[in-house]
């Protein structure tokens, strides 16, 4: 990486850039800076200690770190090996099945909370069976939150690990498989830890994802404090009744996505 | 054929418009080097050996068991591989023990037996080191000592010297001798290097194509090449001829030699470029074999120059002293004469 940067400052042409791209390159950063300022400094520093001390905060974000952290265990005990599917088996329809992970990607988080109802809801094409066979009933649960975020936040698990798959090389696979490796032995003992960064940048990702759901979950978990109201959430719900509680709340989710941006440091801001 | 021990095996293999069919077997204790230009075919060969390419169809059997409906893991075949692929985020001794340990070996008893293979390799002291901490001569150690502990009944060796550095080859190569002499199953070598495949292997395997152009002892190969790349890899010069009555006159040259061999029909004829001689004016003399030449390339080669010369009536290579060139003013496109002594020329039957 040092040795590149001599000869790409090289490259740069001299002279002033043109204040026709710098003026809209300055608003840019101001928008996305000015917000993240504004929070710091209108949050009630003086009673901020007592604030975060508050049960109900607390509580949401206890329900939060909990849940997030079920949810990536959860992506990554169905994802990775999805992304492995996708990565190392060929088959029929494999595009459409990469097509079809990528979708809560893109899809709004509320349509994703709709159709977890539509499915797992007590009237749902599983849940009714769920339901009725075992008595189990996910919608408005703290299962029902793990579960929405899992619905968003698995595809950034699959698309990072299966990217890390594609990358790794396939010979020490072929390696291990003339020394007597069966595939899982194959998959157990070389290829995990080969691709491990990519699983651990997949996973922080999924993480972080998880811990701002809130669309899908408000939707298919409902809004109950100690069971289903994570941080995003509270900081909705304490906006109409308590603002400098938001900002608290907001201040909180800010430290947790910088200490996960620093996380990931190495593997993508110093790749630009 | 179910009692052949060794390798026995017929190779076919079809990938878009490359196809190899190559008939190869191998002793136990015998050493065959496969030599072929890149794209020949020699790493497909070895892979569809290992199981890592499927066969469309031949055969392959080790000591009479047929494996090839049997998945990589299932042959009991051991690889080193071109760039030795030891697993990074295991040890030295790890990597040794992984093949015993797949086999099912308990983790105490694989260990052991990975210590003594390192030490047999002569590695013992760094059983503990990551592949990145080893040297390229090393880390060959390692993947032969990893390739070895599976007890395989066929190695493989997938140009096995090609990453080191000329100064370690010498050393590594004498030390992968003595190791491929003490194994007693057969072994498998691919190299694109003449020099290792003369040391190293008992018979080589010269594919061209997909298709084996020459096999042989190395000396046999070496002293009758029987196609363009052979000869070069050798450093002959090789022509197709008819001889007749102690001549033999050159396919596509408009040129007769004399030799000293007494054949008749098809046949090879090869010199050495040391035994050609270059001359600024016609030399006079004894009858010899004498042609005129355009000079198409001059190139050092260590401490002589290697000239080439343009045919028609027969493009060859010379080699020359440095200070013969100043003498004579090569430079390219001279016109000069050039000889090769009958005594000089070895025919041999095509």
């Amino acid at each position: 990486m040092l040795s590149t940067k001599p000869s790409r400052a090289a490259e740069k042409l001299p002279g002033r850039p043109p204040w026709i791209l710098v003026l809209p390159a300055l608003a840019g950063l101001a928008f996305l800076v000015l917000p993240l300022a504004g929070l710091l400094i209108r949050a009630p520093w003086s009673t901020i200690g007592t604030r975060l001390a508050e049960p109900q905060v607390l509580e949401a974000l206890r329900l939060s770190l909990v849940t997030a952290t079920l949810a990536t265990a959860l992506c990554l005990l169905l994802g990775v090996p999805l992304a492995w599917l996708l990565a190392r088996v060929s088959f029929r329809g494999a595009r459409l099945v990469r097509a079809l992970v990528t979708v809560p990607l893109v899809l709004p988080p509320v349509v994703g909370g709709v159709a977890l109802l539509l499915v797992l809801g007590r009237r749902g094409l599983v849940g009714g069976w769920l339901y009725d066979t075992f008595g189990i009933s996910l919608p408005f649960t703290t299962a029902g939150v793990v579960l929405a975020e899992t619905f968003v936040a698995m595809p950034f698990l699959v698309i990072s690990v299966e990217g890390a798959l594609r990358a790794a090389d396939l010979r020490y696979e072929e390696a291990a498989a003339t020394l007597g490796a069966t595939r899982w032995t194959i998959f157990r003992r070389v290829t995990l830890p080969l691709v491990a960064p990519g699983i651990a940048a997949g996973a922080i990702l999924c993480w972080a994802r998880a811990l701002g759901e809130f669309g899908a979950t408000i939707t298919f978990a409902g809004n109950f404090p100690g069971r289903t109201q994570t941080m995003p959430l509270a900081v909705y719900l304490a906006l109409e009744t308590d603002p400098e509680a938001a900002i608290v709340l907001s201040l909180v989710l800010l430290v947790v996505s910088v200490l996960v941006l620093a996380a990931l440091r190495d593997r993508w801001v110093n790749t630009t | 054929m179910s009692g052949v021990t060794g390798l026995d095996a017929r190779l076919v293999v079809r990938r878009g418009a490359f196809d190899l069919d190559l008939e190869l077997r191998a002793e136990p204790g015998e050493v065959v080097a496969l030599l072929g230009p890149n794209g020949a075919g020699k790493s497909t060969a070895l892979r569809a050996l290992a199981g890592l390419v499927p066969l469309h169809d031949g055969h392959l059997r080790v000591d009479g068991t047929d494996l090839s409906r049997l998945p990589p893991e299932r042959r009991g075949i051991g690889m080193v591989f071109q760039d030795y692929l030891l697993f990074p985020h295991l040890s030295a001794l790890e990597n040794v023990a992984f093949g015993p340990r797949s086999q099912g070996t308990r983790k105490r008893e694989a260990r052991r037996r990975a210590a003594e293979w390192l030490a047999h390799v002569g590695l013992a002291d760094h059983a503990d080191a990551r592949p990145r901490a080893l040297s390229g001569g090393q880390a060959q150690r390692v993947a032969l000592a990893r390739a070895l502990a599976v007890r395989p009944r066929l190695l493989l060796l997938d140009e096995p010297l090609a990453a080191l550095d000329a100064h370690t080859r010498l050393e590594i190569r004498a030390a992968l001798r003595r190791h491929l002499a003490g194994f007693d199953g057969a072994a498998v070598l691919v190299t694109h290097d003449p020099l290792d495949a003369m040391v190293l292997a008992d018979r080589l395997v010269v594919l061209e194509s997909g298709r084996l152009v020459q096999e042989g002892p190395p000396a046999e190969v070496a002293r009758r090449p029987r196609t363009d790349y052979v000869a070069r890899l050798v450093g002959l010069n090789l022509y197709r001829g008819h001889a007749a009555a102690g001549t033999v006159l050159i396919d596509d040259g408009a040129i007769k030699l004399d030799t000293v061999d007494r054949l008749e029909g098809q046949v090879f004829l090869a010199f050495a470029p040391s035994s050609v001689a270059l001359y600024r004016s016609r030399p006079d003399g004894s009858p010899r074999n004498l042609w005129q030449a355009r000079v198409e390339a001059i190139e050092r080669q260590g401490d002589r120059v290697r000239v080439r010369l343009e045919g028609p009536p027969l493009a060859a290579a010379a080699d020359v002293t440095p200070g013969a060139v100043a003498e004579l003013g090569l430079v390219e496109g001279s016109v000069i004469w050039a000889a090769v002594k009958a005594t000089e020329t070895h025919v041999y039957p095509a």
